[in-house]
């Protein structure tokens, strides 16, 4: 092995593929049925949202693409790369920022950029442009000789988005990356990520359950309890009315029969 | 550079950046076998007898019969440290950025395993320096020979700290890998006393002592500071890294290790 697989190269299945394609997966834990036949695509360069309430299963969904679980049954494939059979490939052409804190909060910054950095193969001169390239994306130049436990919340998450964008994604997954953050810095977040969509062409898929964070023309995926209710976008779900009431109508009409 | 060079390079720089963050790790992890040394050793040297036992070619003071069971203690806590860091890691989400990573995930394991270990060598090379100021000279080509000894002890008991942190769900329950595995693996070996001793006292306790990975450590790394290979302890300590390093690539594996119908897993 001398290199990080999928790193910097072109994989023939790559080329053209949707940045996620999700079919059939489902997933227990035990006798709990997590994800139940959960089954949606994101197109290359789109923004997705993947919109469901508190244990609706969207944590669950990002561990099996992340390959932190397998999945019981169905396939994950991340621009063309199966993550279960080229799980490297499909791991190279992600980045994530999870829902929780992920950096090491001892260390600076930029001592996390490149640990990041080298997790990918990517040492030396390259890690310190790419860093350096990364934290003026996100703003945070100023802040690359920080502790990551000295910087606010939101700096925080800008840090992490920018650790996720280091090895140049083609997918980037953001498990309620806005989770904690004040109204300010939660449009800025996703401010950013849609400035990222729109220049570098990266596809998106942000797990949340807070409609202002969705724009009309988004592509939205409903999952709640473990199914997929909805797969449209946001315009299409709300149908001329309020996001947030199209949601609940469609939620609280599967909760009924139970 | 290749890929996998840089990702090992990247992740031992963490491990010592963590360890040179946390200087009160380093003070414990070195003043631990020293108290050990400098009270424990020389109270008991008048009590505890030895007759010559190889790999010593005449009769020894305690301390420096005790002195590669100190190393072994240094590496048996750095390796269950390592455990603790890992759930640490795991609760805090640090954990879930390695494993993310596009490298195998026994290369990552393995990476981080090997990171540790060589932080804890240099412990135990600090501590045979203010050994030797004591008093406890070994061969001064020991010092050279240890080395292999030293780490792959170090591999073995680092992957037993490994294996313990994929069971571990919370850092709470890691007092239990205090009560039912450092403490029982340290007494029940040769570090503190030979095992032809224990064979007079209890013949079971003897057999127990035996058995045990620890023992078999301290014995290598016993017969290598003064230049001598052990064979059985060496066979003993290889077996055991393969297993112990090839059950924690079964447990972190996403599909198939413990964790795998269990919320909260690996990441």
């Amino acid at each position: 092995m001398t290199r990080p697989p999928g790193v910097d190269t072109e994989a023939p299945g790559g080329h053209g593929a949707d940045a996620l394609v999700i079919a059939g997966v489902s997933h227990r834990f035990g006798r709990v049925t997590a994800l139940d036949d959960v089954s949606f695509t994101v197109p290359r360069g789109a923004f997705c949202a993947l919109l469901g309430v508190n244990g609706a299963g969207k944590t669950t969904l990002f561990a099996l693409i992340c390959r932190l679980y397998d999945s019981t049954s169905g396939q994950i494939r991340v621009a063309g790369h199966d993550a279960r059979r080229a799980p490297g490939k499909a791991l190279a052409r992600l980045g994530v920022v999870f829902q929780s804190r992920s950096m090491d909060g001892d260390l600076t910054v930029s001592q996390n950029l490149a640990y990041h950095a080298a997790l990918h193969g990517i040492g030396g001169r390259a890690a310190r442009l790419r860093a350096g390239e990364a934290l003026e994306m996100v703003e945070l130049s100023d802040k690359a000789g920080a502790r990551v436990s000295t910087l606010s919340g939101g700096q925080q998450r800008r840090a992490e988005v920018a650790r996720a964008l280091l090895h140049r994604p083609e997918l980037l997954l953001l498990d309620e990356a806005t989770a904690g953050l004040d109204i300010r810095a939660r449009a800025d977040l996703l401010a950013l990520v849609r400035r990222l969509i729109a220049k570098q062409g990266v596809s998106a898929l942000l797990a949340t359950h807070i409609f202002e964070e969705i724009e009309p023309r988004d592509h939205v995926v409903v999952l709640h309890q473990g199914k997929v209710l909805a797969d449209s976008t946001a315009e299409a779900l709300a149908a001329g009315d309020d996001l947030g009431a199209a949601f609940l109508a469609l939620t609280g009409a599967r909760r009924e029969p139970a | 550079m290749t890929g996998a060079w840089i990702a090992f390079a990247g992740i031992a720089r963490r491990e010592f950046l963590r360890f040179t963050r946390q200087r009160e790790r380093f003070l414990a992890a070195l003043v631990r076998p020293l108290v050990w040394l400098f009270i424990f050793a020389a109270g008991f040297r008048s009590v505890l007898g030895l007759s010559i036992t190889p790999p010593y070619r005449t009769y020894v003071l305690y301390e420096v019969y005790v002195t590669p069971g100190l190393c072994g203690m240094i590496l048996l806590f750095a390796g269950m440290q390592s455990s603790l860091s890992m759930v640490y890691d795991r609760e805090t989400g640090a954990m879930r950025s390695l494993l993310v990573s596009p490298f195998p995930r026994w290369f990552l394991l393995g990476a981080k395993l090997t990171s540790a270990v060589l932080v804890s060598v240099l412990l135990v090379y600090a501590f045979l320096l203010i050994a030797y100021l004591w008093g406890i000279r070994p061969p001064a080509i020991g010092y050279l020979t240890v080395l292999p000894a030293l780490v792959l002890s170090g591999l073995m008991l680092g992957s037993l700290g490994l294996l313990i942190s994929s069971t571990i769900r919370q850092l709470e329950n890691f007092a239990g890998v205090m009560n039912f595995v450092i403490f029982p693996m340290f007494f029940a070996s040769s570090a503190l006393y030979p095992l032809w001793r224990m064979e007079e006292s209890s013949p079971l306790l003897h057999d127990i002592c035996a058995v045990n990975p620890f023992t078999h450590s301290v014995e290598l790394i016993r017969f290598a500071l003064y230049g001598q290979l052990e064979p059985l302890s060496l066979a003993v300590v290889l077996g055991c890294t393969l297993l112990f390093f090839g059950g924690t690539v079964f447990m972190y594996d996403p599909a198939k290790g413990l964790w795998r119908g269990r919320k909260g897993g690996a990441g």
